[in-house]
């Protein structure tokens, strides 16, 4: 069915499952204890990590197929956004004619800046990609000011025109939506002691997600798929063969910087504001690290690595001395402020050494990334070694 | 004619920074082929190298001046240095104004020891692991050393100043005959360009002259057949890792007067540095220290006013200009070695 | 480890038990309170956005200290600090309307997408009802959007550039800090003092918004003294050396040169034009002199013995003598062993502002909050007397000319102040051409 295989189905469905029952699942923890400053089941950040998993997922099919390491597209995530903005600005707020303009501008861009940097491999490349997204970076942010509303970034305003909108005279912008339903709009549902957050939003994001997830899987078992593999293990002798792999690695680059600027756009639809920052290297920097972090030319590991990274971004920055200090207060007053001395470097403040100590550790342990960790749970589990091959969710890539 | 001369200068100190930054990063980059995202932290540490004998020679007694308030209007702490309670204020003054330089003495052990450590605890057992997995450790490492630095010293810049000897400023132009004030040179960055040559030439001169430089170049060329020889080229290349985090670490510390340091340099450094090595080309020496004066001096050319009224916002972008057409028409920089991280 | 005070998630669940375990679903739950995060148990939670990574993180620092030190102020804990100054009576140290004052913290590295990601959470996690601190007009500009579509209040914290109350100011949104223009008008007149009328000015200015909208603002009040403006140089955002810009300046006929930079920029710029010897040197017959329009504490600290001499201006410098200052630097220097920064002071003010236009409208309700703090006029919270203009949401107070200082009697004494610049001399028209574009829309709710 779906030109899946039995077990990629099931799969897909598990990945249907899940991002359908996120709002649940996310929030594992009773309302009012101490434990709930770590739920992460609120619209915003599910949004994020479902984009943020389409970016990573989208990279994937390049970095994790073809080997080919680009440290530049970020520039097609701020490319969607400032598209996204644009429609919002000129058409209408419904976020469709935005999305699909986003990924069209991020399939140019991309169709561009691969064509030249195509021309050369390994670090040549990574650094000519790094090169197009500084100057993209660098022209946004005070040049290209008018197009792009350089360091305040581009926000719709009252007065824009919206041509294809009722005219507004409500004395404020009106809701991002699609076709009506707004992307703020959220079904809140009081259960077992806790605050379940069904918001529209997350769906549309959600749902994209598992489509774009749905297209990566079948890129990944297609002949297509199978020449990108063939150029990461030797280049050179596929093309002895006779067969000109270029545009099969553009075909490659071009797909993944429509899934970046696809996440651009919907960054731009959940949160109406694009701005430089986007683009710059280390929001490059950030898509290698989560494709690494959960494990490189896997399925689902950009997926979880995405998660990883945006989970602790948002909910280790938040714990404060005042939060720990509530966390241990039926300790002794001494051994509360040792124990809200000992962690105090690591939160707040200091999530950043937190998550750069993870890192580490994750790749010293882990080769594989966190997807590797998830199959040695799974084998400590499992009743007899399992040799028929890897679980669908972890076909490597060789 | 006067204002390209000027920029030649700058483009010169600047050039300096950059190469001495590559020229550290490509002896691991391109010799030991491993992706130290953590190479732009090394400068940083190097110039917090400085700011810790500051902080030493600074370390000082309370006593309380009851005839001074302070902001709360309690009687004032007066901080007074134990240098100068031991050798009296004039020697003190000396060794505090010439703190910069002295903190060479400091840095460089303290880099061997840094790079000995990173790479025998950590690099050592990445070198056959993928170039991801090298990303991955190194840029974590990288941002649990930032980290740790910021804890102890805060997020702000701190001020580091040169010696006074070598405050103010060089006029060129009138010795060669412009007006005053046309090229006016300071004298730190003078010196940053001296010392800078010296490095370079002292590590050239080491991998030339020297029969450990010999068999490390050997041991870069095929480290296979070096191996196969009976020799320990392992050792050596721990040798040079060690050797890189000094250059970078010096060449942090010096900059300090130019460069106030905070925490976060490193990464400001950090791409810069990779596309300067990569301009070199990878795996030469040469190719990158060539690359950063050149990067570094084109830099300044676009600053010039002229050509920014020409082409508005270029000085933004040069370097990734250049990067570009270098790149394009030279297919492995500007001496490259083939086969080197092409893949 | 159940959290000692009830909060609004608290109080939902309660609700959920006696609903005994049934799910009473709310459509869109807006619509279920009269506006966003309407605060229904006895706790208000504020949500304090400060940039704790990244190049800005001392000052996000002294902002979540000011903020904690308010928090507890409103709670009647400490010992109150300038609620005993303000002129306004409404608040009593008992919370406010009764409720106990909570605050979560987020980081906003700086960036606006993270900054919002971090309200969001608040908005959408923790149920705060206002959001408050940031060091950078984007972020400011950002959040103030992102509280008018989701019907809160921002109470804008460090945000300097003309943008924030000019073409991108919001109804929800409110500045306490002051702008380019008040910066540039304060400025003006001790520097015809100091330096007189006839002047070349070279200006070095950071390629973004604030830094465009700081110079324009520095080039028009003195070319209005009769200063010449030789040029406006635009340098990189990420520069670190700046030698290839300071250069060209001594040849250039000019004779100040005017830093539009802040944080580091601005460090790294003013040491490097002092080791070019640039203030030794003799221009047009005159002394060489160097301008910093906008100087903090902390920017005056990382450039050390440099900032000796150099004035700039400040929204508030802990060496005022009025009432609400003093009260707020012991408050600030017993708990924290510092005196307070510029930061420090305007988030603090803004809490207790936003506290005391609750209690006077007598509800949390945004626009309620709004109506009150519209053309608010004010005193005692350190800046003199205070207006929160109606027509765009900018406080209107006096201004501080400030100078680094040649003698500093300990650590924290970095700069003097040379002159208070009174509110009539920097005020503007809201529609002042450098303001104008702009729209507050109406107030949201969220609702």
């Amino acid at each position: 069915m779906l030109g899946l295989g039995k077990k990629d189905l099931m799969f897909l469905l598990i990945v249907v499952l899940l991002t359908l029952t996120a709002p649940i699942l996310l929030n594992p923890f009773p309302e009012g204890s101490a434990m709930a400053q770590f739920n992460a089941g609120y619209p915003d950040l599910m949004q994020r990590i479902a984009i943020f998993a389409i970016f990573a997922v989208g990279f994937n099919i390049l970095f994790g197929l073809t080997g080919y390491l680009s440290f530049g597209h970020a520039a097609f995530i701020g490319v969607g956004s400032y598209a996204m903005v644009w429609m919002m600005k000129l058409l209408t707020m419904n976020i469709l004619p935005g999305l699909i303009l986003s990924i069209v501008m991020g399939g140019l861009f991309a169709v561009v800046i691969g064509y030249v940097s195509l021309r050369r491999s390994g670090i040549y490349f990574s650094i000519l990609t790094l090169a197009f997204a500084q100057m993209c970076f660098n022209m946004a942010y005070s040049v290209l000011t008018p197009i792009t509303g350089g360091e305040n970034g581009l926000g719709p305003q009252i007065a824009d025109p919206r041509i294809l909108d009722a005219v507004n005279t409500s004395g404020s912008v009106p809701e991002v939506n699609l076709f009506g339903l707004s992307m703020r709009a959220t079904y809140k549902m009081d259960l077992w002691g806790r605050l379940f957050q069904f918001n529209a939003g997350y769906y549309v994001c959600g749902i994209l997600s598992v489509l774009m997830f749905y297209l990566a899987l079948r890129i990944f078992r297609s002949p297509f798929g199978m020449m990108l593999r063939a150029i990461k293990s030797n280049q050179h002798r596929l093309n002895y063969t006779g067969l000109n792999s270029k545009p099969y690695m553009l075909a490659a680059f071009v797909i993944s910087g429509m899934y970046a600027g696809l996440a651009g756009g919907l960054m731009a639809a959940m949160d109406p504001l694009a701005g430089a920052d986007r683009m710059q290297w280390s929001a490059s920097g950030e898509v290698v690290l989560m494709v690494i972090l959960g494990g490189v030319g896997t399925m689902l590991g950009p997926v979880l690595g995405a998660g990883f990274i945006k989970y602790f971004e948002n909910i280790f920055s938040k714990i404060n001395d005042s939060v720990l200090h509530d966390w241990f207060s039926i300790f002794p007053k001494w051994l509360e402020n040792l124990l809200v001395g000992i962690l105090h470097p690591f939160v707040g403040q200091g999530w950043n050494l937190t998550l750069g100590v993870l890192f580490m550790l994750v790749v010293i342990f882990l080769p594989g990334g966190l997807i590797e960790g998830g199959q040695r749970i799974g084998r400590l589990f499992r009743r007899k070694p399992d040799a028929k091959g890897p679980a669908p969710a972890s076909t490597p890539a060789e | 004619m006067d204002a390209l001369i000027l920029q030649t200068l700058n483009g010169l100190d600047k050039g300096s920074a950059y190469a001495l930054i590559a020229l550290g990063l490509t002896i691991i980059f391109g010799t030991l082929g491993v992706v130290n995202f953590a190479h732009g932290t090394l400068f940083m540490l190097g110039a917090f190298c400085a700011v810790t004998l500051q902080r030493i020679i600074g370390i000082s007694e309370t006593i309380i001046d009851p005839t001074k308030k302070d902001f709360l209007g309690n009687p004032l702490k007066v901080e007074v240095p134990y240098l100068q309670a031991w050798f009296g204020h004039d020697t003190a003054a000396a060794i505090t104004n010439w703190s910069v330089p002295l903190s060479l003495l400091l840095t460089v052990p303290v880099m061997v020891g840094i790079g000995v450590v990173m790479e025998r605890g950590l690099i050592k057992h990445f070198y056959k692991r993928s170039h991801a997995d090298q990303i991955l450790v190194t840029f974590g490492l990288a941002i649990v050393l930032q980290e740790v630095i910021k804890h102890f010293f805060g997020a702000n810049p701190i001020p580091t100043p040169a010696p006074a000897e070598f405050a103010g400023s060089i006029d060129f132009g009138t010795m060669l005959g412009f007006p005053p004030n046309a090229i006016v040179y300071p004298y730190w960055r003078m010196i940053y360009f001296l010392f800078s040559l010296f490095v370079i030439g002292g590590v050239f001169a080491f991998l030339q002259f020297t029969t450990f430089g010999m068999v490390v170049r050997a041991g870069m060329a095929d480290r296979e057949t070096v191996g196969l020889l009976g020799i320990n080229i392992d050792r050596r290349f721990t040798f040079m890792f060690g050797l890189a985090a000094v250059v970078a670490g010096t060449a942090g510390a010096m900059y300090t007067p130019i460069n106030s340091p905070n925490f976060h340099m490193g990464m400001d450094f950090l791409v810069l540095s990779f596309v300067v090595v990569v301009v070199g080309g990878m795996g030469s020496l040469p190719g990158a220290v060539l690359s950063g004066f050149l990067l570094g001096i084109l830099e300044s050319y676009a600053s010039m006013n002229w050509i920014k009224d020409i082409i508005p916002g270029i000085d933004q972008i040069i370097i990734y200009v250049i990067a570009i057409v270098v790149l394009l028409t030279r297919p492995r920089g500007l001496m490259g070695r083939k086969g080197v991280m092409e893949d | 480890m159940i959290k000692s005070e009830l909060t609004r998630r608290g109080l939902l669940k309660t609700g959920a038990v006696a609903g005994a375990g049934l799910a009473l679903p709310t459509i869109f739950t807006a619509r279920a309170n009269a506006f966003t995060n309407e605060p229904k148990a006895d706790t208000v939670t504020f949500g304090f956005t400060v940039p704790q990574t990244g190049p800005y993180a001392d000052e996000g620092a002294d902002e979540l200290k000011a903020f904690t030190l308010a928090v507890k102020h409103l709670n009647g804990e400490g010992d109150g600090g300038m609620l005993s100054s303000f002129s306004s009576k409404a608040l009593n140290g008992a919370g406010i309307l009764g409720k106990k004052v909570a605050f979560v913290s987020g980081d906003t590295q700086t960036k606006p997408d993270a900054a919002r990601a971090a309200a969001k959470s608040m908005i959408e996690k923790d149920g705060a009802i206002m959001i408050s601190g940031c060091s950078s007009s984007a972020v400011a500009i950002a959040l103030q959007a992102l509280c008018q579509e989701a019907g809160l209040i921002n109470m804008v914290g460090l945000s300097h550039s003309n943008d924030t109350t000019g073409k991108d100011k919001k109804r929800n949104g409110f500045r306490h800090f002051f702008n380019a223009y008040m910066s540039a008008a304060a400025l003006a007149p001790v520097l015809k003092t100091m330096y007189g009328s006839d002047r070349a000015a070279y200006h070095l200015t950071a390629d973004y918004s604030w830094g465009w909208t700081q110079q324009a603002s520095m080039q028009a009040a003195t070319e209005a003294l009769g200063w010449k403006t030789v040029a406006n140089v635009l340098t990189p955002l990420a520069a670190t050396d700046f030698s290839s810009y300071i250069a060209p300046v001594l040849s250039s006929g000019a004779d100040v040169l005017v830093l539009n930079h802040y944080g580091a920029n601005m460090v790294n710029s003013l040491t490097q034009a002092v080791q070019f010897g640039l203030r030794d040197k003799m221009v047009n017959g005159k002394q060489f002199e160097i301008v910093v329009p906008l100087i903090s504490e902390l920017m005056a600290k990382g450039a050390g013995a440099n900032i000796k001499g150099i004035p700039g201006s400040s929204n508030w410098n802990w060496k005022l003598t009025d009432a609400g200052t003093k009260a707020f630097v012991q408050s600030y220097g017993k708990e924290y062993g510092a005196p307070p920064s510029q930061a420090a002071q305007t988030c603090y003010a803004q809490v207790l502002l936003y506290a005391d236009a609750v209690a006077r409208a007598k509800s949390f309700n945004p626009c309620a909050v709004v109506e009150a703090l519209e053309g608010y006029k004010f005193d005692g919270l350190g800046n003199g007397p205070t207006e929160y203009r109606a027509a765009d949401h900018q406080c209107i107070k006096d201004c501080l000319v400030v100078k680094g200082k040649e003698t500093p009697d300990n650590q924290f004494d970095t700069l003097e102040i040379v002159q208070v610049t009174p509110a009539s001399e920097v005020t503007y028209a809201p529609d002042n051409k450098m303001f104008a574009g702009g729209d507050l829309g109406q107030c949201n709710p969220g609702a």
